[in-house]
C-alpha cells in the first residue's frame, strides 16, 4: 500500500493521547517539584529492579504460553455453558488483589485444598510461597486477559478459511502453520508486552507470595520512598525507571508486529471442520477442564466463604456499591472517550509503536499519580471533593492499554478490508464510524467497557489518598472491615464485589456481541 | 425564576448558619473513621459539648497521615493531627508544624508521659496472637528454634511491622540480626499490611500473627470465639502509644486544645477500647469492658526514646532486609 488507503480523523486521537501523558507527566513533575535532596538509588533498588523485570518476563511468558491451547480450544469447540464458562474464567482479573489472594491459599495454601489432598495419598506438602508462587498467582491473574485477546485474535479469521482449509483437507498441523501461526505471531506480543507491563506495577501479590523481601518489587520500593522514607526525589526516579521499563518493553514488542491482514469475509458463522477428529476432541476437552479447574477453584473458595458473610454485612457496605457502580459507569464513559480515537489513530498508522503510550497510564505507580495530582489539586480544594472523578479517571488510564489492546487489531484489520471501498464511497467523518467501523467494533467496544467497569469495581487504586468518610468505594469499604477484625463481614463483601464485576462485564460484553458467537 | 431564587435563598441561609458552628477538621487513619471505628461515636459525644462541627479526615494508617501533611505543609486545612504513634513522633516534630499543649491526664501507661506536643489516648503491647491449643514459645529465640510459622508485616509499609522491627532491636541490640536469621525460616510470609497479615493467620496459613495483646478481646467481645490468644515473651513488649497533637496552623487553637482535653476524658476513653482495640490511655471511671480481663498483660513494657528511633529505624531495617532476604 502506497499511502493510507483510509482517513479516519487522527486529530481526536493524538488529542487524547496528549491527554494521557500529560496527566502523567503532570503528576509526575507535581512529585518532582516537591523533592527535596534524597538518596538516589539504593543498592537494594537495584535488586527491586531485577526481581520486578524476572518475575514479570517469567510471568508474561508463562500466561501466554499456557493460554495458546486455551484459547485455541475454546476458539474449536462449541458447547452447552461455553459462554458462562469465558466470562467466568474472566474474573481473576478483576477481582481485588487481596480477594485473590486469600482465594489463591485457600487452594494452594499450606493448609489448602492442594495440600490436603497430597496428604491424603501421601504425598509431601508444597508451598506456594517464593518465585513460583508470584508467578503462579500473576498467571491467574493474566491468563484470562492473554486466553480472551487471543480468542479475539481466532475470532478475526474469516469463516471462509476454513472452509478452504477443510476442502483442502489440510491436517491440525498445517492448519496451525497455514492460518493460526500467523495469526498468534500478531496477537502474541502485543499480550506479552501487556502482561509484562501489569506484572511490572505488582506490589502486595508479589511481595505476599513472594514470601518476604527477597520479593520487593519497584512498586513496593516507591511505597517506601513515600511513606517510609519520604523522598519524594526518589519516589520520582523509580516511578520513571517503571515507566520506562515498561515503555521499552511495549515498544520492542508492538514494533515486531507484522503488518499483514487475514483477509476480509463475509461474516459467516464459523464452522470448524478441522476439529472433529476424536483426539482433537480429547485435547480439547483436557485444556478446558485443566483451566477450568486452575481459574474456579480459587473463586469457589471466595464465594464459599463470602456466603457466611453476606448475612453479617453491614447496610453502609450497600452504599459503597452503589457508589462504586457509578464510579465504574464514569470510568467507562471517560475510556471509551479516551480509546476509540486513540485506536483509530493507532490503527491508521503502520506501525503499532505509538500504543506504547497506552500501556504509560498501567506503568505508571498509583501511588505516584495519587500524590502528584493530591499536590496538584490541594492548593485549590479539597481534594477529597474530587476523590470520586480523579478514582474515575485513573481507572480509565488502567484500563486504557487493555482495552486498545482489544480495540486496534479489530479496527486495523477493518481499515485494511474496507479503506479502499469507504474511500469510493466517500464516507469519512461520523458516518465511517457509525457504518463501517463501530458495527464491526461491537464485540471489542463490549469487551472494553465491561473490562473497564469490571476493574474500576474491584479497583482500590488511588481512592485511598482522597476518600473520605462518606466517600468509600466498596473495595475500600471491604479494607476497612478487614482492618475491623470483620473478616467475615469483609468476605461477604469481596463476594459482592465479584457479583457486580462480573455483572457489569457480562452485560457489556454480552451487549457487544449479541448477535455473534463467543 | 422564582424557585430558583428561592432556593438560592435557602442555600445562603444554610451557609450562613453552618459558618456561625466553627468546624474542626481532625486527621486520622483510615480505620479510625471507618463505621466500626471509633470516628463515629467519638465525633457525636464531641459534638455534643462543643458547639462545633467535628470532621474526621481519614487517610491511610500513621505513616500515610504523616506524609499527607508533610505534602501539605502550612497549608493543611487539619486543627488536629490523631493517630501518629511514638515511632512517627520524632519524625512529625522535625515538621514544626505542630504546637504545644497543655493537656495532662492521670495515664494508665507503662510508662511516664512527659512530652508536652502530643498527648496518648491510646496503647497496646505488639503481640504474637495464635490458636489456643498451640502452646506459644517464651521468647525469639525459642520462637527461631521452634518450627511455628508466622506472618508478619513489612516495616516499609506498615506499622505494626516496624514496630516488630523497634521491639527486636531494642530487645537485642547488636544481636538483632541473629534473631532474624533464626526466624528467617519461621517466616511463612511478609505481607503488606495488618488486614493481609491477619486474614492468612486466620486461614491457617501460620501459627502465629504479628498483632496486639488485645487482638483476642475483639473475639472475645464481639464473637464471643475464647479460640485465640497472645502469647507472652520473656524479652517484654514493645509498645504503641498512640497520639493526638494539635497544628500550629490551626484557626481553632482554643477549640483545638479542649478536643485534646475531650481524648483523654471519660467520654472518648470509654468508646475506644471496644472500637479501636487498645487500651485507653486513661481509665475511664467504669473500668475496662468486660472480656479485657481475660487478655494476658506483659510484666516487662518496652519502648524506644522518640528521638532514637529514626536512626535505629534504618540500622534496623537494613539488618531484616540482610537477614530475610538470604
Amino acid at each position: 500500500m502506497a499511502r493510507r488507503a483510509l482517513s479516519v480523523s487522527v486529530k481526536s486521537g493524538i488529542g487524547a493521547a496528549a491527554l494521557v501523558v500529560a496527566l502523567i507527566v503532570a503528576a509526575l513533575l507535581a512529585v518532582v517539584s516537591r523533592a527535596e535532596v534524597g538518596a538516589g538509588f539504593l543498592s537494594s533498588d537495584w535488586a527491586a529492579i531485577r526481581f520486578t523485570v524476572w518475575q514479570a518476563v517469567l510471568s508474561a511468558l508463562f500466561s501466554v504460553v499456557l493460554a495458546v491451547p486455551v484459547a485455541r480450544a475454546f476458539a474449536r469447540r462449541r458447547f452447552r455453558g461455553r459462554a458462562i464458562l469465558v466470562t467466568l474464567l474472566g474474573a481473576p482479573f478483576i477481582l481485588p488483589v487481596i480477594v485473590a489472594v486469600l482465594g489463591l491459599l485457600t487452594v494452594f495454601g499450606r493448609s489448602g485444598w492442594l495440600n490436603v489432598v497430597f496428604e491424603a495419598v501421601g504425598l509431601p506438602p508444597v508451598s506456594i510461597y517464593g518465585l513460583h508462587g508470584v508467578v503462579l498467582a500473576h498467571v491467574f491473574f493474566n491468563l484470562p486477559l492473554a486466553t480472551r485477546l487471543l480468542l479475539q485474535g481466532w475470532q478475526t479469521l474469516p469463516a471462509e478459511r476454513f472452509r478452504l482449509a477443510a476442502q483442502l483437507r489440510l491436517t491440525p498441523w498445517a492448519m496451525f502453520r497455514t492460518l493460526e501461526w500467523p495469526l498468534l505471531r500478531q496477537v502474541v506480543p502485543g499480550v506479552t508486552a501487556l502482561i509484562f507491563v501489569i506484572c511490572l506495577t505488582s506490589f502486595a501479590v508479589a511481595l505476599t507470595l513472594g514470601g518476604g523481601p527477597k520479593a520487593t518489587t519497584v512498586e513496593l520500593a516507591i511505597y517506601q520512598a513515600f511513606r517510609f522514607d519520604f523522598d519524594l526525589g526518589r519516589a520520582a526516579l523509580l516511578s520513571v525507571t517503571q515507566l520506562v521499563l515498561a515503555g521499552a518493553a511495549a515498544v520492542l514488542a508492538l514494533s515486531i508486529i507484522p503488518s499483514i491482514s487475514m483477509g476480509g469475509g463475509q461474516d459467516r458463522p464459523l464452522r470448524r471442520w478441522d476439529a472433529l477428529g476424536g483426539a482433537q476432541r480429547v485435547q480439547d476437552t483436557v485444556v478446558i477442564t485443566l483451566a477450568a479447574a486452575f481459574l474456579l477453584l480459587p473463586l469457589c473458595a471466595v464465594v464459599l466463604r463470602g456466603m457466611a458473610g453476606l448475612a453479617v454485612m453491614p447496610p453502609q457496605v450497600w452504599a459503597a456499591a452503589g457508589l462504586s457502580l457509578y464510579v465504574a459507569i464514569i470510568s467507562v464513559l471517560v475510556l471509551l472517550a479516551l480509546a476509540l480515537p486513540m485506536a483509530g489513530w493507532i490503527a491508521s498508522g503502520r506501525t503499532g509503536g505509538t500504543e506504547a503510550i497506552g500501556l504509560l497510564g498501567l506503568s505508571a505507580s498509583p501511588l505516584m499519580i495519587g500524590t502528584g495530582w493530591f499536590i496538584l489539586i490541594n492548593p485549590l480544594m479539597n481534594p477529597a471533593d474530587l476523590a470520586l472523578p480523579v478514582t474515575a479517571l485513573v481507572n480509565a488510564l488502567m484500563a486504557l492499554p487493555f482495552c486498545l489492546r482489544i480495540m486496534v487489531p479489530r479496527l486495523r484489520d477493518t481499515l485494511q478490508d474496507f479503506g479502499r471501498l469507504s474511500v469510493t464511497l466517500r464516507l469519512k467523518g461520523w458516518p465511517l464510524w457509525r457504518w463501517v467501523i463501530l458495527p464491526r467494533l461491537a464485540p471489542q467496544i463490549g469487551f472494553a467497557a465491561g473490562l473497564t467497569g469490571a476493574l474500576s469495581v474491584g479497583d482500590l487504586g488511588v481512592i485511598t489518598l482522597f476518600a473520605d468518610q462518606e466517600r468509600a468505594t466498596l473495595p475500600l469499604q471491604m479494607y476497612r472491615l478487614m482492618g475491623a477484625y470483620q473478616m467475615e463481614a469483609a468476605a461477604g463483601a469481596a463476594l459482592l464485589l465479584l457479583v457486580m464485576a462480573l455483572g457489569i462485564f457480562w452485560v457489556c460484553d454480552r451487549g457487544g456481541r449479541w448477535h455473534a458467537e463467543a | 425564576m422564582k424557585y430558583l431564587a428561592l432556593a438560592a435563598t435557602t442555600t445562603l441561609a444554610a451557609t450562613a448558619a453552618a459558618a456561625d458552628t466553627p468546624e474542626l477538621v481532625v486527621y486520622t487513619y483510615d480505620s479510625f473513621v471507618s463505621d466500626w471505628g471509633p470516628g463515629p461515636q467519638i465525633e457525636k459525644a464531641f459534638e455534643e459539648t462543643c458547639a462545633c462541627d467535628l470532621k474526621f479526615v481519614g487517610n491511610g494508617d500513621g505513616a500515610a497521615l504523616l506524609a499527607r501533611l508533610k505534602l501539605e505543609g502550612t497549608r493543611s486545612d487539619a486543627d488536629l493531627v490523631l493517630g501518629l504513634d511514638t515511632s512517627l513522633i520524632a519524625a512529625a516534630k522535625e515538621t514544626d508544624l505542630f504546637t504545644e499543649t497543655a493537656v495532662t491526664a492521670d495515664y494508665a501507661l507503662p510508662i511516664d508521659w512527659t512530652d508536652n506536643t502530643f498527648a496518648p489516648y491510646d496503647w497496646g503491647y505488639f503481640a504474637f496472637v495464635h490458636n489456643t491449643d498451640l502452646t506459644p514459645p517464651a521468647n525469639f529465640k525459642a520462637l527461631g528454634k521452634s518450627d511455628l510459622k508466622i506472618v508478619i508485616q513489612d516495616p516499609r509499609s506498615s506499622t505494626p511491622g516496624l514496630g516488630l522491627l523497634m521491639w527486636v532491636k531494642d530487645a537485642y541490640g547488636a544481636e538483632a540480626t541473629a534473631i532474624w536469621e533464626g526466624l528467617a525460616d519461621n517466616v511463612v510470609t511478609v505481607t503488606k499490611g495488618w488486614s493481609e497479615a491477619y486474614g492468612l493467620f486466620l486461614e491457617g496459613e501460620a501459627d502465629m500473627v504479628l498483632s496486639y495483646t488485645t487482638s483476642p478481646a475483639y473475639h472475645i467481645i464481639a464473637e464471643e470465639d475464647e479460640s485465640k490468644a497472645a502469647a507472652i515473651f520473656d524479652e517484654g513488649h514493645y509498645m504503641q502509644i498512640e497520639v493526638v497533637g494539635r497544628l500550629a496552623g490551626s484557626d481553632q487553637p482554643e477549640l483545638a486544645e479542649k478536643f485534646m482535653h475531650f481524648m483523654v476524658s471519660d467520654a472518648a476513653q470509654s468508646i475506644l477500647p471496644t472500637t479501636n482495640w487498645m487500651y485507653p490511655a486513661v481509665m475511664p471511671s467504669g473500668g475496662l469492658p468486660q472480656g479485657f480481663e481475660a487478655l494476658v498483660k506483659p510484666e516487662n513494657a518496652r519502648l524506644i526514646d522518640a528521638d532514637k528511633v529514626p536512626a535505629l529505624r534504618d540500622e534496623a531495617l537494613a539488618e531484616w532486609l540482610g537477614a530475610l532476604s538470604q
